[in-house]
């Protein structure tokens, strides 16, 4: 570890900064347009080519309002609370791998190079630590505005962020105990190739999604509700409370919820990829074409597999109505967790009969 | 109905709509201003007083209008004529005539009660001001002028389409004055400046003549 590697890191924390600011300009403006699309209307077209431009308007009428403060607030976490939000939102996609790690020689010294913020050898641990810490954000905010809308949005919140954090902890954890690690990296290594079923090869990638489809389809259910997204967004229920946990806050503090909630959104897709649909892996078809191509190629696959996550995201949220919060509870408890459970009892089982052979045999 | 099949419907209605609008079939919505929507025929937008071709003020300061109105936003004050230069062919003129827009809930009773169809809807409906006496629309503003040109208060405003405001007797021509449908196609109303008289138009019923006729035989 000398001057270069710290200057590294640095860089690559200025990059995803900045990368996730762009995305989620991107990604609000892209949700916006297909939402117009699928209500048979235009959707943002003035500012910029196709309206593109529209977030960076809205943002920058944000900054110039004025940041109301309820005269009832709680000032210290009032103030703490968006700020709550929006760390752990950047913190989260720091593990996450959007590239192939690059190999550069520096400082007369070959460098691996990998294109994530940090490859931490406890990351999925640590994406669902900072997830429960983003849930503080809202809890604090509901509870610090000292109005009743924003305090019923953060009750809804604790509630539904502990059920289904639960639900999609327990879907994670077949994923482990199938790649053998908890590194995210090393999680996306384990899907390349392609896939065998029983010594058969078949013509498929070796994504986990093939192998644990129950999984992926209980993660992302739960990181739908995890992100406070339609149909799961009780805590923000424009029509029954008025915005919830956000109600209290503008200017800026509101802009930077909301710059959280989409940063989650990119990240959760972020994961999703990584976990179940092999992350960066894809074609690259070395050799043949410019290095820097076939540098960039696997970042490219992994915007475009997100992308397919994105859309999703915003084609549930124009197709479903928001869930009654007894249907929430039982979708979260009653289905997602025993599935889950019967689910890594049966992958468990199936992984000690791999490693072990049948007991009987 | 179970709740995935629901589901799996819910999405494919949203899917197919998607589909629909971007390839361009499925739109519904116009990027107003850029592109402006054909009105109906009927519009209520904003009123205009007519002239008959003679250039002849329409109104003869009856009040009916003002009587009709169930916003009570119609301000009218008739006066005599002068008799060597008559403003309007009766014996009164409207002399003073305000409409408060901001009250106005564009019924059109001031335009049916009218006897001379002095005031009528035009099918422009931009009208938004900054202050709230601008709202206040004074006969200058109301009154077409020799050619039966409408007036418009913001003539350089980009959304100033007189050509909508050229629109301005739909409601006449497309019905009646009795309101029966058996007076359909016969001209009922006088020629305005500019225009002349204007065709009548099949309107509602878009009944064949024998049927007219036989209605009418009921009736008598
Ligand atoms: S349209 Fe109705 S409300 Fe408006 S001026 Fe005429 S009668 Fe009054
Ligand atoms: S507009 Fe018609 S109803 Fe009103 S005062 Fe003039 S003539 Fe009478």
């Amino acid at each position: 570890m000398d001057w270069i590697d710290v200057g590294l890191v640095a860089l690559r924390v200025v990059v995803i900064f900045g990368l996730l600011q762009v995305v989620t300009i991107l990604l609000i403006w892209f949700e916006r347009k297909v939402v117009a699309d699928m209500q048979n209307r235009i959707g943002p077209d003035r500012a910029g080519p196709w309206g593109i431009l529209q977030t960076v308007a809205d943002g920058l009428k944000l900054f110039f309002k004025e940041q109301v403060t309820p005269r009832k607030v709680e000032f210290g976490l009032y103030l703490a609370a968006p700020m709550l939000a929006a760390v752990p939102a950047f913190l989260m996609f720091m593990v996450v791998p959007f590239g192939r790690p690059v190999r550069i020689n520096l400082g007369g010294e070959d460098r691996l190079i990998p294109i994530q913020g940090a490859d931490l050898n406890v990351g999925l641990l640590y994406v669902l630590a900072m997830s429960s810490v983003a849930v503080y954000a809202v809890v604090l905010a509901g509870w610090s505005s000292g109005s009743k809308y924003p305090l019923l949005g953060g009750v809804r919140a604790t509630a539904q962020a502990i059920s289904y954090e639960a639900a999609m902890g327990l879907s994670l954890v077949p994923v482990v105990l199938f790649t053998g690690s908890l590194r995210l990296s090393e999680i996306v290594a384990s899907q390349s190739g392609s896939l065998t079923f029983f010594g058969q090869v078949l013509s498929l990638p070796a994504w986990n999604v093939f192998v644990l489809a129950p999984s992926f389809l209980i993660f992302f259910i739960a990181a739908v509700a995890e992100t406070n997204r339609a149909p799961f967004d009780l805590v923000e229920a424009e029509q029954e409370i008025v915005g919830g946990f956000h109600t209290e806050y503008s200017g800026l503090r509101f802009a930077l919820f909301f710059l959280a909630e989409y940063i989650n959104i990119f990240t959760m897709s972020g994961l999703a990829v990584t976990l179940f649909l092999g992350g960066w892996s894809g074609p690259t078809w070395d050799g043949t074409l410019p290095l820097v191509v076939s540098a960039v190629l696997p970042t490219v696959w992994f915007l475009l597999k997100v992308t397919v996550f994105l859309f999703m995201y915003v084609w549930l949220r124009a197709t479903l109505p928001r869930l009654r919060y007894d249907q929430l509870m039982t979708l979260g408890w009653k289905r997602l967790i025993p599935a889950s459970l019967v689910w890594l009892f049966f992958i468990g089982g199936a992984m000690a009969v791999r490693q072990f052979g049948l007991p009987w045999g | 109905m179970g709740p995935v099949e629901a589901f799996l419907r819910g999405m494919a209605v949203t899917g197919r709509q998607f589909i629909a609008t971007i390839t361009g079939r499925g739109l519904v919505t116009t990027p107003y201003p850029k592109v402006m929507r054909e009105k109906p025929q009927r519009f209520h937008g904003r009123h205009v007083l007519n002239r008959y071709e003679d250039g002849m003020e329409k109104c003869i300061g009856c009040e009916l209008c003002a009587g009709a109105c169930p916003a009570r936003c119609i301000y009218v004050r008739g006066a005599d004529n002068p008799a060597d230069d008559p403003v309007s062919p009766g014996e009164r003129y409207g002399f003073v005539y305000e409409i408060n827009m901001l009250r106005c809930i564009f019924c059109g009773l001031c335009v049916e009660a009218c006897p001379t169809e002095a005031i009528t809807h035009t099918q422009l409906f931009e009208m938004s001001t900054t202050n709230r006496a601008d709202a206040i629309f004074t006969k200058d503003e109301l009154l077409v002028d020799g050619d039966g040109q409408p007036n418009h208060m913001f003539e350089t405003d980009r959304f100033a389409d007189l050509a909508e405001l050229a629109k301005a007797d739909g409601w006449m021509r497309a019905t009646a004055p009795q309101g029966r449908a058996s007076y359909e196609g016969l001209v009922a109303w006088s020629g305005s400046a500019g225009v002349g008289v204007r065709p009548p138009e099949r309107g509602q019923s878009g009944l064949p003549d024998e049927d007219e006729e036989a209605s009418e035989g009921a009736d008598g």
